[in-house]
């Protein structure tokens, strides 16, 4: 609230704090009795009457509804991992048509480059502006001695302007381009993490959430998944790599849910097949790739973790991955930002920003204490519980 | 085995040496039948047989070398090629060891026996070659000791008091491993074929083929062969090598069609229509590592043991190591390297 809000949908913590703010506000206007006051739960029946805020889930899912959605996915990893054929199997497009694939001569002298591909999708009236963030060259060539270096310039670039245009006068209509989510793709041919994949998640893994996967998972059979899957996890952990963790599942959900939760986490990194292609298996029309020794389905949780991805990132976990892109990794980037500003400032003895750096109005105490608050980093809910507390006894 | 001298022709810079006609092979495929009927039958053609006897009785040398990113499954395709446990992952190294940070050579040697002929296998691997994140020349130490193995034999062959048999370990062969990536080569398999080629002979393979449908394979062979082209790549059966137009005819359809093969392995073996075949079991189906529909291995193995084994020694004996002997006596003003018998060099005789 004391940041002016994140553009899209808010955030449950932030939800919980209207409501207890709501609450408040009411007590605070109707005229009460000295008991009533110091005995905050035993309200009288006729004020327990609905007041109707409960619904403005509903108004801010509408709101969002009618704005769309956005969502940035980063692909990165060496050629021939079947990136291309992932996106367009995730979200049933062909984003690839007029690309020109380098032969080996050509791509001696290539440099890492980023490209951008937008596609808008819609689905039963919910509209997503999806941004694939392609990176090809990453790890082609003989020397790939810092290849990541344009990736990791191109995620503080969009921090870097997102942290302008917030703290810019026409706040309306800023748009997101931070990259939400990072695929990392995986050589199923290895026996582990190569030296290269290692390095890449680790200049990484502060400023965006890594998905890792392993790639082209039906050259391997099941038992070499499971072994490249456990010796994979062993290596992120002895690296200190810090992918994407899937968030607990509230305890209140219910059994099949939390199983499936579980199942989620047990199968990371998915091991993932693409394919656009249609072939007939069992009668049926599938997506799969024909091989002279049987057909892989796609979509068969037998024969990999598609589903289980597809799931994840667009079904369950697309608004989280969003969440923690704001809440974590901007922040990271923005507190160092603010950090190095004042550090030169005091350093220099002038006032030498490159970001104009508003003076706030003179906040009254009510913002004042969300802003102290927000700055100590409490969440907002005991934060505001805290304040009606303190309220209560001086009244 | 050879017998005396050998004559080679080479377009190196060799202007001392007549270039001569390349010796016919001596030893051929096929053991010949002998026809009992003959009037005045004098008996010259059972020199093949004591030849093919000779042979069985000392056995031959085969050095095969494999290069290639790790995890491409080296070492199962080799030890299916030889139906035994002859990679350096089967002679006790744990397979799970870390990728070393500088190219290693491992050399393992076995003896292995077929129909009475004794084979001396020695399996060269290169672990860590391509796996950094800096490859730069990661082919030097590969080339170094292909010609350190040329050097070796050269020496025996100055020596004054030779050998009867020189110990040959010179690579009469290296598989280079493609990575099934279904695009094209890789900056790094170019520079390694460019710069190998013209001192040993390459036979590249696609590695792990099973990641590929029938339409991609097709598609990546025919592009890897352009490129392989467009770069002068010459990769074994060498064209300019080819002795006569039954040679030509048979290379050319390896090398336009056939290569580079791709291949699949696997030392496990499952039950497939009532057979045991060497397979890979997948949820949707069995991979049988033999059976030419689902990959071209049964191809690389009968061309590289059953057809051109021999060839590949040759080729190696007479127009790479010849090169290199060239390139060493004219460095050396066409002498002979010298060979001080040092305390080493007589142990080594001995």
């Amino acid at each position: 609230l004391a940041r002016g809000g994140c553009p899209s949908v808010l955030p449950a913590a932030v939800m919980d704090s209207i409501i207890i703010q709501e609450r408040l506000v009411e007590r605070l206007l109707s005229p009460r009795t000295q008991a009533q006051r110091s005995h905050p739960a035993k309200l009288k029946d006729h004020e327990k009457q609905y007041v109707g805020f409960a619904t403005l889930p509903n108004q801010v899912h509408r709101k969002s509804v009618k704005k769309g959605f956005d969502f940035t996915l980063m692909v990165a990893g060496e050629s021939g991992l079947g990136k291309s054929t992932l996106v367009n199997s995730l979200f049933l497009t062909d984003l690839y048509k007029d690309r020109k694939l380098l032969n080996a001569e050509e791509r001696i002298n290539q440099t890492v480059e980023i490209v951008k591909h937008t596609v808008d999708i819609e689905e039963k009236g919910v509209k997503l502006k999806l941004t694939i963030v392609d990176t090809p060259g990453f790890g082609d060539a003989v020397n790939n001695t810092e290849c990541w270096k344009p990736i990791t310039d191109y995620i503080d670039q969009q921090f870097e302007q997102y942290f302008r245009d917030e703290s810019g006068l026409n706040r309306k209509n800023i748009q997101d381009n931070r990259v939400h989510c990072c695929l990392y793709f995986i050589s199923p041919f290895g026996h582990g993490l190569r030296p290269v994949d290692v390095e890449f998640m680790k200049a990484l893994h502060e400023k965006v959430n890594i998905v890792p996967l392993i790639a082209k998972a039906d050259c391997l059979i099941p038992s070499e998944i499971r072994k490249l899957k456990e010796r994979i996890r062993e290596e992120i952990d002895k690296f200190g790599i810090k992918v994407y963790q899937f968030p607990e599942c509230d305890s209140d959900e219910d059994e099949e849910f939390k199983q499936q939760d579980r199942e989620l986490k047990e199968s990371a990194p998915f091991a993932v097949i693409g394919s656009n292609t249609v072939v007939e298996a069992k009668g049926q029309r599938v997506r799969g790739r024909l091989y002279p020794w049987g057909i892989v389905e796609v979509e068969n949780q037998a024969h990999c973790d598609f589903v289980k991805l597809r799931n994840m990132l667009i079904r369950t976990h697309m608004h989280d991955l969003k969440d923690v892109t704001c809440d974590v990794h901007y922040e990271n980037y923005r507190a160092q930002c603010i950090q190095q500003m004042t550090s030169k400032l005091t350093q220099d003895n002038r006032i030498e920003s490159p970001i104009p750096i508003l003076p706030l109005p003179t906040p009254d105490t009510e913002t004042e204490k969300l802003i102290k608050m927000k700055d100590e980093e409490v969440s907002p809910v005991s934060a505001c519980a805290s304040w009606v507390l303190e309220l209560e006894s001086k009244e | 085995p050879h017998a005396g001298p050998v004559e080679s022709k080479t377009e190196a810079a060799m202007s001392e040496l007549v270039p001569e006609p390349r010796q016919k092979p001596v030893v051929p495929m096929k053991p010949m039948g002998i026809n009992a009927s003959l009037l005045g039958y004098i008996g010259i053609d059972t020199i093949i047989e004591q030849m093919r006897k000779k042979t069985m009785k000392t056995g031959f040398d085969f050095n095969i070398m494999v290069v290639g990113q790790s995890g491409l499954g080296k070492s199962t395709l080799v030890n299916t090629l030889f139906k035994s446990q002859v990679s350096r992952k089967s002679s006790g190294w744990n397979r799970e060891e870390k990728i070393p940070k500088t190219v290693e050579i491992k050399a393992i040697g076995h003896v292995i026996e077929e129909g009475g002929v004794k084979m001396k296998l020695t399996v060269i691997d290169t672990p860590g070659f391509g796996d950094q994140i800096n490859n730069e020349n990661c082919w030097e130490p590969i080339e170094k000791y292909i010609n350190e193995q040329y050097e070796k034999f050269l020496k025996e062959e100055v020596n004054i008091a030779r050998k009867k048999r020189i110990p040959d370990t010179r690579v009469h062969c290296c598989l280079y491993f493609i990575s099934p990536t279904g695009h094209s080569l890789r900056p790094l398999d170019l520079e390694f074929m460019k710069h190998l080629s013209k001192v040993v002979n390459i036979i590249p393979v696609i590695a792990k083929a099973d990641t590929m449908t029938l339409e991609e394979k097709t598609e990546f062979k025919q592009r890897v062969r352009k490129e392989l082209e467009l770069n002068g790549i010459e990769f074994y059966p060498q064209k300019e090598f080819d002795e006569d137009l039954e040679d030509k005819t048979e290379n050319d359809k390896i090398r336009q069609e056939s290569m580079p093969f791709a291949v699949v392995g696997s030392d496990k073996e499952y039950q497939v229509n009532g057979k045991r075949v060497l397979g890979r079991k997948t949820p949707w189906g069995i991979i049988e590592v033999e059976n030419l529909t689902h990959c071209e291995f049964a191809l690389l193995r009968d061309f590289v043991i059953r057809t051109h084994l021999q060839d590949l020694k040759e080729v190696t004996h007479n127009i790479h190591y010849e090169t290199y002997r060239a390139k060493r006596l004219n460095d050396n003003g066409g002498l002979p390297p010298m060979t001080v018998e040092t305390e080493e060099n007589h142990e080594s005789n001995l």
